[in-house]
Order: structure tokens, then C-alpha cells, then sequence
């Protein structure tokens, strides 16, 4: 009997699943996902989430076509013990193959890399980042201790705010660091994440481009209250911004004179000390 | 034998080297470094720190548990013999009897059922843990437990799985069946496997115990410098992972040893069965990982109880130094738990599949280049945290590339299928779902090894999801595939089969109802190991929980299956009731005590089944043929 043609069945099923579900995944559905379009870094993270959403898509139908085909028609039908075909192996399959997911996986770093470094995507690049914006960024500081993030704007006199505002459409440097256990600074909607290490300088960068809130999470455990390090941040129009910042330096004057100045790092410099 | 076992008085039996007296002498031994450890208050350490005392007091109670439970175990009878200059017999407490199963035995056959019982119990105490997880985040807000103890419950689930659970995996089944499948009486060391369970158990009872000492706030990672103000409970940490590592180092080495030295005449490298490349790849990962993570831990404990500064970032320690060494174990150590189930996968796909284990070089050069590039991907955990930056490119390389050796585990897997004969058993049905879930475990890694798509989903539930997906789905699959296809023969009792094919269709659906959720609940912005979180999360929190119960009934039926199968019923099983080919079930069951009365010549690999394919064109050699 002639055995019937399994593997033009399998493509033929395997294509028109593709063909039907990628343009729904990477059109329709994927663009809509967190953590949405309020920052520069946020849209870059929804488009590399769509491009790996692109690829595992088929993938994903091949593997579901694939096994629903063979469980099927490979199945043993009767009570009676029966054996399959005695292959070993196939030396045109096994080097497709290893071609094939060597050139996707290589393509996704490739990918990866080139989007890392075009932007910086929002994540923490330690204290001297290899990607930055042109132009002048806006400096703001996160402090992370237990159980909460402070602010503090080095170009409006070093004042130490309790909540986060920023101005729309203006890059911002973020430099990250902790005063006791490691923290990490999560600003889901601007796609920004970067751990606060004590004594370490972190910096990421963001540049909003809509304003409105955005949630901050701490997302790294850093004790009891790890749960309750949240608040809510805000971007603004540059005007307000620019109000509620002197608002806060006039309101916070005399805890601003009592810190300690401005550094990027608030534990002393160990190359610095004897011992 | 029996007239002589009845014979003798209960409380004889108890008395001598066993695990009463290892318990006896353990808590002995506890005090007496407790009290050790407060003389020493007196003299220096409290000078130097106002809380330093205590936590030495502590870590000497454990150091000499360790010690009593060991010396009680009659681990020390065979150096202190040497000592005085006799030899004893490399057997221990081996032949009939309920009493080798609590103590020092040196028959592989027995250290099997006792790992696959210990991580047994762990194993569904971690589940208990995970159920108070998921009921305390039915509510967006703290409900059930304070915000202490829900940490310690969520590090005593992460830690007690990881370490005790999962990382000794192969301890059952590869203690076991490794020397009957190479044809060898024995392991290399017995006793030196004796000793890695014991530790191993020793660990997961003084991890326990850290709920006596307030517990820990750190999760199974234990970062610094949170572990340095944490209670201790962290303490308890300290101990419990450093006896895993040790445990961990000693299994490695006795099977590296085993399967390089003990294979029967005829056993060649590429006659091997599968499941003991991957058994001796992960002892190599265990052997090159562990002892990093004990000596990590050492440096923990003297910046906790010899006020050192290795990670205090205010005293010129570095908390990367934690980080870099915690995940350089780390891992390694994930795959440590991952590669014995591509091995069970590969090994049991043959058998029901009824033909020979497609690309055998592949799924060996799969399992070992997993292996050797598990080393090179560790600061992908670190890819936010801003420890060298720009080395990112490459962490993403070597992440991203160690899906092609993976790959080629799926290729072995799948091509097998290719115009078989499938039988659908049950543990063909968990090896199957080990496909599925283990595509979504690594589909789902990719995009945290997407440095811009991390920064999304790092530290969120995403990557719990993500791992849950890989070692739940991936690991405790094949495990369960492995208990329903190897205990007829560890027990010789058959599986009573309807309950077991409720208990894997309960396990399938729930597990994805529950972990496929938590994706989406990750990429909305929940972070790990929080009780408090956005209202709006809360649907999708309570499918997630109200999954998670079902799962956890699931393995109740599992328990009720082992209790009718294993006590009530007793239905004797076939000494090869999967047809097998493989040398462990072609010996009697039970399995005699010292396995083989001839060494066993072997002259092919153990997959000889199906029937050879027919020529493509009249006169030319079948295309499948071995070559």
C-alpha cells in the first residue's frame, strides 16, 4: 500500500494556519498590548513584542499542525501491538533543520542587538550608558529605599520630590541608585525598568510622548513592603511641568537645604578608601 | 528471614545506625552549638555587632545537626573502621526488611525509592505553599497573611521546589534505573549516594525549620544586601542550600563516575541509552555548579555571622558579586533541572511510539551543548540591573542560541512520531504534553532574552510564568510521565490507569488555565512576589488561583491513585508491561538485589523497534538502516 502524502499535507495545513493567524497576532492583536505608546520606550517594546510575537507564530502553528496530524493518523488502531517504520534518521531533515533554527535564532539576536542599541529600550545601562539621545536630556534622580522611590532634579537646585511628574516630549536621563537594598524602578507604561543598586549609578533613558499616568512599581524584592512600592507618576505639558517643579522647590526649601548635595551615588567611593 | 524479622522486638529495631537516631542525635547535636554559639557571645562577636551572636549560635546548632544526624546515620562506622585499620564491606544494610528504607543503605535500588519518596514529600509540601500563594492573591490587597509571612511562604515554595524538589530529580530514577540500563550491581560510591539523599533531606528539614527562626524575606534568590538585614530565618537559607549543593556535587560525581566507569562490555558511548546522556550531562552541570553556590553561601554566612563585608555595598562589598555568583549557579542550575526531562522525553518516546529514537547523535549533541552553553547565559538575569552594560549583545547571543541545541531535543522528539505506531499510554500522554508546554516555557524566553522586551517583563509575572512553564510544564511532566512508566517496575504494583489518565487531564488543563493567565497578568504590569496589586488584575488573579486549586487537586488524585495502587489494590504488574527493549525491563521484577547474575553483553543501542522501511527503488538499501 502506498503510504499517502503525509508531509504535503502537514505544509498545505501548516500554511493556511500561518497565513490566517499571523496577520491576526502581529496586526490586530499584538500592537494593542501593554505597555502601550505613552513613551518612545514603550512603543519600541510593543514593536520588538510583535516582531517575536511574528516569528513564534507560525512556529507555534507548525508544532500545532504537526502533532495534531501525527497523533491522529500515526496512531496505533487496533488491540493488536504494532510497530512503526525503523527510521533512524535523515541527514537532509537534520541539517534543514539545524540551518533553519540557527538562522532564526541568529536573526532574533541580530534583531535584538540593533534595537538594544539604536535606543537603549528603556532599560537600566549602568553608570555610562552606551546609548543616549542626542541633545540635552532633562537629569532626574530615583532614589530607591524600603519602602519607597524619591526624586531629586539636580537642575532645579537639587530638590527631593515625593512623586514623579515629566515633561512630554523632552528626553529625560534617569539615573537610578538605592540607599539600601536593591530596588528596581518599573514605569510600566513609559517602558522603563532599571534596578536601584546601593552605591551604583544606573541610568536609562525615556522620552514620553503623550501625556497622562503611568503606574511605578518596585520590581525587584527588596523586603517587607516590597508589594506596597508603588505610585503613580504623571506626564505633563512642559508649562505645567515646569510650574509644579518650582511649586516643589519653593514648598520643599527647607528639606532641600538639609540633604545632602547632589551625587550620583550616596555611598562612599570603596577605590577611594585605605583597607 | 521473616521468622527472623518477627522475631526481634520493636524497640530493638530502633535502636542502631538509623535515621531515629541521625534525628536523635541531630537535635542533640542542635543544642549543642546553640549553646556553643552563646559562650561565644561573651568573648568577641558581640564587641564587633549587636546582632552578630545569635546568628552564630544558629549556624553552629545547624553545622552540628548536620554532624549528629550524619555520625547517627552510621555514615561515620565506615571511616572510623578505617581509622583502627579494618575494612568493612562496601554493603550496608542491604537484603529484606522495611528498616534499609530508614538509613544508611547501599543498595541503589533502595537509595531510588527513598529520593523518590523524599522529593515525593517536599514536593507536594512546596504545592501546599503555592496554594497559600494563590489564595492570598484572590484579593488585590493583604488578606490572609501579614507581609512577612507571606515572603517566607513564597521563598519557602521557591526554595523547598527548586532546591529540595526539583534540583535532585534524578536522585529517583537515575540512582535507579542508570545502573540496570549500563548493566552494572551497583553505583560507583555506594555509600557516597547513601550520603547525597540524607543530605539532601538533612537540607530540606532545616529549611523548614526557618519558620522557628521568623523566616525570610528574600525569595529563593536571597540577594544581598536584603539577606543581611533579613532574620534568622535566613540562616536556615544558608544551611539548607549549602547541604542541597553539597548533596547535589555528591550525586554528580557518583554518576559521572558510574556511567563513565561501570558500563557493561558492549555498552559503547553510542550504544548508550539516552536517559544516561542526559542523567551524566546534568552531573556534570552539577559538579561544575554547585560547589560556586556553596561557596557563595559560605561568604553569605561570614558577612552575616563574622560581620564581612563580601556583598555591603556602604562597606566596599558589592552586591553584583552576589548577583554574578548566585546566577553563574543559577543558571546551570535551571537546566540542571530541565535536562532530565528532555532525557525521560527522549527516552520514553520510543517505547510508545514503537520505533527507534529518531537522530540519536542529535538528541545527544542536543543534551550536551544545552549543557555546555547553560554556563555562558547567566547575566541575562541581570540585563536591567546595569552590571555590564554592553556585554548585553553577547548574553543575548548565547541566550537566544541555546534554543538551537533545545531545538534539536524537539527535532529527536517529533521526527520519532514520524510514522509510528502511538500508543496512547499514560506516560506517553505526560511525555506528549511535554512538547507543548515546554514550546510555550521556551517561546515565552524569548522574549526575555529580547533585552527590549525584558525590560517590559523582567522581574514580572511574566518570567514566572515563563519558568513555571518550563520546569512545571517541562521537568514535573516528564517526572510524573516517568513515575507512571517506571514504579511498576521500582514497586512491581500496577497504576490503577483511569485515575491516572483523570490525574493527567486535570493536571494539563489546570496547569495552562493557571500559568497561561499569568502571563498576561505579568505583561499588565504585576510584579513577582507581591500580595498587593492593581484592582484591575484582580479577574485574572482569581482564574489564576481558582486554577491553581484544581491543580493542586490534581495531585491529590495523583496521592489517591498511589494510596489504592500501591496498598489497597496490590495489582501485581508485568515485568514489562510497555514491551520495552531497554535492559531495565528485561530483568525480573522485583529487581534482584544485586541486578544481574552475569554482567550483560550489549550489542545495540535499546531502540530496536519497528519494522525496517521499505527500499525506495527495487535493489537499493532500506533508507533508514543503521549506518
Amino acid at each position: 500500500m502506498r503510504e499517502p502524502p503525509h508531509l504535503r499535507r502537514i505544509l498545505i495545513l501548516w500554511v493556511a494556519l500561518s497565513v490566517v493567524a499571523t496577520p491576526i497576532v502581529v496586526l490586530l492583536w499584538d500592537p494593542g498590548l501593554p505597555p502601550g505608546k505613552q513613551a518612545g520606550e514603550a512603543s519600541g517594546q510593543v514593536t520588538d513584542n510583535t516582531a517575536l510575537m511574528g516569528v513564534a507564530t507560525p512556529i507555534f502553528a507548525l508544532l500545532v499542525v504537526y502533532f495534531a496530524y501525527v497523533l491522529i493518523v500515526f496512531r496505533q488502531r487496533g488491540p493488536e501491538p504494532e510497530e512503526g517504520v525503523a527510521i533512524r534518521g535523515d541527514r537532509r531533515v537534520q541539517t534543514t533543520w539545524l540551518v533553519l533554527t540557527s538562522m532564526i535564532a541568529l536573526g532574533l539576536v541580530i534583531f535584538g542587538t540593533v534595537r538594544l542599541l539604536e535606543s537603549g529600550a528603556g532599560g537600566g545601562q549602568g553608570p555610562d550608558p552606551l546609548s543616549k539621545p542626542s541633545g540635552q536630556p532633562l537629569e532626574v534622580q530615583v532614589i530607591g529605599q524600603q519602602w519607597n522611590f524619591t526624586y531629586r532634579f539636580p537642575s532645579f537646585g537639587g530638590v527631593e520630590t515625593l512623586h514623579l511628574q515629566l515633561p512630554v516630549d523632552q528626553d529625560v536621563e534617569l539615573h537610578v541608585t538605592s540607599l539600601d537594598v536593591i530596588h528596581s524602578f518599573w514605569a510600566h507604561q513609559l517602558g522603563v525598568k532599571a534596578d536601584a543598586n546601593p552605591g551604583e549609578d544606573n541610568v536609562a533613558y525615556v522620552h514620553p510622548t503623550e501625556t497622562g499616568d503611568f503606574d511605578i512599581r518596585c520590581a525587584e524584592l527588596c523586603g517587607l513592603w516590597h508589594g506596597h512600592m508603588f505610585d503613580t507618576g504623571r506626564v505633563v505639558s512642559n508649562s505645567r511641568f515646569l510650574a509644579w517643579i518650582r511649586g516643589q522647590q519653593a514648598e520643599l526649601a527647607p528639606v532641600t537645604r538639609v540633604l545632602p548635595p547632589y551625587s550620583r551615588r550616596y555611598f562612599p567611593d570603596p577605590q577611594g578608601r585605605a583597607g | 528471614m521473616s521468622a527472623e524479622r518477627t522475631g526481634r522486638l520493636l524497640w530493638r529495631r530502633l535502636i542502631g545506625f538509623n535515621v531515629l537516631t541521625g534525628i536523635v542525635l541531630g537535635i542533640a547535636g542542635f543544642y549543642l552549638g546553640w549553646w556553643l554559639g552563646h559562650q561565644i557571645d561573651a568573648t568577641s562577636l558581640a564587641f564587633f555587632a549587636d546582632t552578630g551572636q545569635d546568628d552564630v549560635a544558629l549556624m553552629l546548632g545547624y553545622l552540628l545537626f548536620v554532624v549528629g544526624f550524619v555520625v547517627g546515620l552510621g555514615f561515620a562506622k565506615y571511616p572510623a573502621a578505617r581509622l583502627v585499620g579494618r575494612e568493612l564491606s562496601h554493603r550496608e544494610n542491604e537484603g529484606g526488611g522495611i528498616g534499609r528504607y530508614f538509613g544508611l543503605c547501599t543498595d541503589h535500588k533502595v537509595v531510588g525509592i527513598q529520593y523518590l519518596i523524599g522529593i515525593g514529600v517536599f514536593l507536594f509540601i512546596g504545592a501546599t505553599y503555592a496554594m497559600m500563594i494563590r489564595a492570598e492573591l484572590l484579593r488585590p490587597s493583604p488578606q490572609l497573611f501579614g507581609a512577612g509571612n507571606y515572603l517566607t511562604i513564597v521563598g519557602l515554595h521557591g526554595a523547598m521546589m527548586m532546591g529540595v524538589a526539583t534540583s535532585s530529580v534524578l536522585g529517583p530514577f537515575a540512582n535507579y534505573f542508570v545502573p540496570l540500563m549500563i548493566g552494572a550491581k551497583r553505583m560507583a560510591f555506594p555509600r557516597i549516594e547513601a550520603l547525597s539523599f540524607w543530605l539532601l533531606m538533612a537540607g530540606g528539614a532545616i529549611l523548614a525549620s526557618t519558620v522557628f527562626f521568623g523566616g525570610f524575606p528574600t525569595g529563593w534568590t536571597g540577594y544581598a544586601p536584603l539577606n543581611a538585614e533579613a532574620n534568622y530565618g535566613f540562616d536556615s537559607y544558608i544551611f539548607f542550600f549549602a547541604l542541597v549543593g553539597a548533596s547535589m556535587t555528591l550525586l554528580g560525581l557518583n554518576m559521572i563516575v558510574t556511567i563513565a566507569a561501570m558500563r557493561a562490555p558492549g555498552l559503547t558511548w553510542r550504544r548508550l541509552p539516552i536517559f544516561c546522556w542526559g542523567a551524566l550531562t546534568t552531573s556534570i552541570l552539577n559538579v561544575l555548579a554547585a560547589p560556586v553556590l556553596i561557596a557563595t553561601l559560605l561568604m553569605v554566612g561570614l558577612d552575616r555571622g563574622a560581620q564581612t563585608s563580601f556583598f555591603e555595598a556602604s562597606e566596599g562589598g558589592s552586591p553584583y558579586l552576589f548577583e554574578n555568583l548566585f546566577w553563574f549557579f543559577g543558571h546551570p542550575e535551571v537546566y540542571i533541572l530541565a535536562l532530565p526531562g528532555f532525557a525521560i522525553v527522549l527516552e520514553l518516546l520510543p517505547v510508545f511510539a514503537r520505533k527507534p529514537l529518531w537522530g540519536y547523535p542529535l538528541g545527544v549533541a542536543g543534551i550536551l551543548g544545552v549543557g555546555l552553553i547553560s554556563f555562558f547565559v547567566w547575566q541575562h538575569h541581570l540585563f536591567v540591573s546595569g552590571i555590564n552594560a554592553d556585554l548585553r549583545p553577547f548574553y543575548m547571543l548565547s541566550t537566544e542560541v541555546i534554543s538551537v541545541p533545545t531545538g534539536l531535543i524537539f527535532l529527536c522528539g517529533m521526527a520519532t512520531l514520524w510514522r509510528a505506531r502511538i500508543r496512547y499510554t499514560v506516560p506517553m500522554l505526560f511525555v506528549l504534553a511535554w512538547f507543548f508546554n515546554f514550546f510555550v516555557g521556551g517561546a515565552s524566553g524569548i522574549f526575555l532574552s529580547d533585552v527590549p522586551s525584558d525590560v517590559n517583563v523582567h522581574g514580572s509575572f511574566w518570567v514566572m510564568a515563563h519558568f513555571h512553564y518550563t520546569i512545571v510544564g517541562g521537568l514535573v511532566f516528564a517526572f510524573f510521565g516517568a513515575v507512571y512508566y517506571w514504579v511498576p517496575k521500582m514497586t512491581g504494583l500496577r497504576f490503577n490507569e483511569t485515575l491516572a489518565k483523570i490525574h493527567f487531564w486535570t493536571m494539563f488543563i489546570a496547569f495552562n488555565s493557571t500559568f497561561g493567565v499569568l502571563f498576561a497578568v505579568g505583561l499588565m504590569g504585576m510584579p513577582r512576589r507581591v500580595s498587593t496589586y492593581a484592582s484591575n488584575l484582580e479577574p485574572l488573579n482569581i482564574w489564576a488561583s481558582v486554577s491553581a486549586f484544581v491543580l493542586g487537586a490534581s495531585m491529590l488524585l495523583f496521592l489517591a491513585n498511589v494510596a489504592y495502587s500501591m496498598i489497597i489494590a496490590r495489582k501485581p504488574a508485568e515485568a514489562n508491561p510497555w514491551r520495552s527493549k531497554s535492559l531495565e525491563w528485561q530483568l525480573p521484577t522485583p529487581v534482584p538485589l544485586h541486578n544481574f547474575d552475569r554482567t550483560p553483553v550489549i550489542d545495540a543501542d535499546p531502540y530496536d523497534y519497528g519494522i525496517p522501511p521499505a527500499p525506495r527503488r527495487p535493489g537499493e538499501a532500506p533508507a533508514g538502516a543503521p549506518g
